[in-house]
């Protein structure tokens, strides 16, 4: 596989420039997540409002490119969405990433489709899908208030 | 020394990685194995297996002289004083933890405290940390500056009565900083206390002489040493392996057995229970014989020329860094390259053949100390040439054009 294809532009980018980074303020919501292998950390902060509707997600952590850049790109395509909504684009990420299916929702726009789709490069490289999906696993455990830390290792 | 000749003994160098010619960056991390190290463990399991010390016939008693042969060539490897004092391990790792535990069990109380560094990989630090756990120990660090030397006058200065133990390691995995064990155990012994020595980097790319270094206890990782895996050796002085309790128990390590009452074997079975990796202590007596063909002060000579030439070419490259800058440097280099975390370094170069390591490589109190989260390491082994360093070069030039650095 080329390297261009997974270092495409769109990932290089939010890498080196990510949306949504910091603490956000009012958050109600916050996890943690580790991946022991590498030392990344995370952490995940979201405002979910009566609605149960994401009105805030940003993050804080260090990472190499495509774990910045998954992050951020998850932050701009969640924010906005319901609580249900948010799970299901979740899960259609990570069955892209495990299982190289197609994203279908019809909660996101083809702009943002292609966005997403530029992370699916990374289930040709085993040892790096774990940098594109802890912030994910991440996000499902800020959602459910979950207390117990994300960690790489741990998860199936 | 014929490099080519040493390379082409390794069979894997013949091999394909991503279409690319393998660049093999990663020997601090395991060696790769020569042919004749593996003909050895091919062999002894086709023609001459059996285990060891426990039955009369033919292949028991050969199999037995055999294991032993590598029990003696490591003690003139190291320069022990007896073939009792070298016990065969899984591997390095278990060789601390053997000492730590019955070390710990004997000597430490709670408040004892034990001494060791900020460059000491897990396997240094986590048997340790057990005591801590179990006995209410104390575990100090000495401080490194920030070209990743121990800095002996602080180190003096966290020796203290209750100090039951210190345990160091000769080579960082990450700075290559070659630590002046000889000093501080000097140091150490004027105030009795024992000092183990990790040697998991040093053994195949320093030379070793337990008894100069006088050192107590000395950790080696056989998969390391260009030999197989699932062997550790643990060097000890006789008094402590006399003294020290038995580790794990089970069958070979005991001398008479009734219901109530356990006596123990001799050394240097006492610590050797169970069936042990008989082909692989075998095996591992080509390794020694491969490094002592090439000659150890060839060997070491060899890295170190390619480590400088590394080294000026590495800091020529806009934008990288390299970690540390010990006064004395084995084949280990950790570097950054500003703007590429060293997981987008390991899969670029990988898709070049080069194989490095990245990440925290167990180190995460060095790492902390020195500010950052993980780095990229290139380590050297025997086989290794200046071009590999060219490739990897190029590689790292490959990096800065896909991430657009200047």
């Amino acid at each position: 596989m080329d390297l261009k294809e997974l270092y495409q532009d769109i990932i290089l980018e939010h890498g080196k420039s990510p949306r949504n980074f910091g603490k956000c303020e009012k958050h109600n919501h916050e996890a943690k997540g580790y991946n022991p292998l590498c030392g990344d950390q995370v952490k995940i902060y979201l405002r979910l409002n009566k609605k149960k509707t994401v009105e805030k997600l940003t993050f804080e952590g260090s990472g190499c490119a495509i774990s910045i850049a998954s992050t951020s790109i998850m932050t701009e395509l969640v924010k906005g969405k319901s609580f249900i909504v948010a799970k299901s684009i979740i899960d259609e990420f990570l069955n892209m990433i495990k299982n190289g299916t197609k994203i279908k929702t019809r909660d996101l726009t083809e702009d943002q489709k292609t966005k997403i789709m530029s992370l699916s490069g990374v289930k040709q490289y085993p040892m790096r899908v774990k940098c594109a999906t802890l912030s994910w696993h991440t996000l499902i455990s800020a959602l459910d208030g979950k207390k117990m830390d994300v960690n790489t290792e741990k998860l199936d | 020394m014929n490099i080519e000749n040493i390379k082409s003994q390794f069979p894997i160098f013949s091999k394909k990685i991503n279409g690319k010619t393998l660049v093999y960056l990663d020997s601090s991390n395991s060696s790769q194995k020569p042919m004749s190290v593996i003909n050895r463990l091919d062999n002894f399991y086709k023609n001459e297996f059996s285990n060891i010390g426990r039955s009369i016939h033919s292949l028991s008693v050969n199999a037995t002289n055999k294991f032993e042969n590598t029990r003696t060539s490591v003690k003139n490897f190291i320069n022990a004083n007896s073939i009792d004092e070298i016990i065969f391990t899984k591997n390095a790792t278990e060789s601390i933890n053997l000492v730590a535990s019955t070390f710990g069990q004997q000597n430490i109380k709670k408040g004892d405290e034990i001494l060791i560094t900020e460059l000491e990989h897990h396997s240094n630090y986590v048997p340790w940390h057990y005591l801590r756990e179990s006995k209410g120990a104390i575990i100090k660090f000495a401080p490194i500056n920030d070209d990743g030397d121990i800095i002996i006058s602080e180190f003096e200065k966290l020796i203290t009565k209750r100090t039951k133990i210190i345990a160091v390691t000769h080579l960082s995995n990450v700075t290559g900083t070659i630590v002046p064990v000889k000093e501080i155990i000097d140091i150490a012994h004027k105030k009795n206390i024992p000092v183990l020595v990790d040697g998991c980097q040093s053994a195949p790319h320093i030379s070793i002489d337990v008894k100069e270094l006088d050192c107590d206890f000395y950790a080696i990782s056989c998969h390391k040493v260009y030999g197989p895996t699932g062997v550790g050796i643990l060097y000890a002085k006789k008094k402590w392996l006399e003294q020290l309790p038995p580790y794990i128990g089970g069958g070979g390590m005991i001398s008479e057995v009734t219901k109530d009452k356990i006596s123990y074997n001799k050394l240097p079975e006492k610590y050797e229970a169970g069936t042990m990796p008989t082909a692989e202590v075998v095996a591992f007596d080509e390794s020694i014989k491969f490094m002592e063909s090439i000659g150890i002060k060839n060997l070491v000579d060899h890295e170190k020329k390619l480590t400088n030439y590394a080294l000026d070419k590495l800091r020529g490259i806009n934008s990288v860094e390299i970690v540390g800058n010990p006064k004395n440097k084995a084949g280990v280099i950790s570097f950054t390259i500003k703007g590429v975390h060293p997981h987008d370094i390991a899969t670029i170069l990988d898709e070049d053949g080069v194989a490095i390591r990245a990440g925290h490589h167990c180190c995460q109190i060095l790492h902390k100390r020195l500010n950052l989260s993980a780095t990229a390491r290139a380590s050297f082994g025997v086989y290794n040439t200046k071009e590999d360093v060219d490739i990897l070069c190029k590689s790292i030039d490959n990096c800065r054009k896909i991430f657009n650095l200047k």
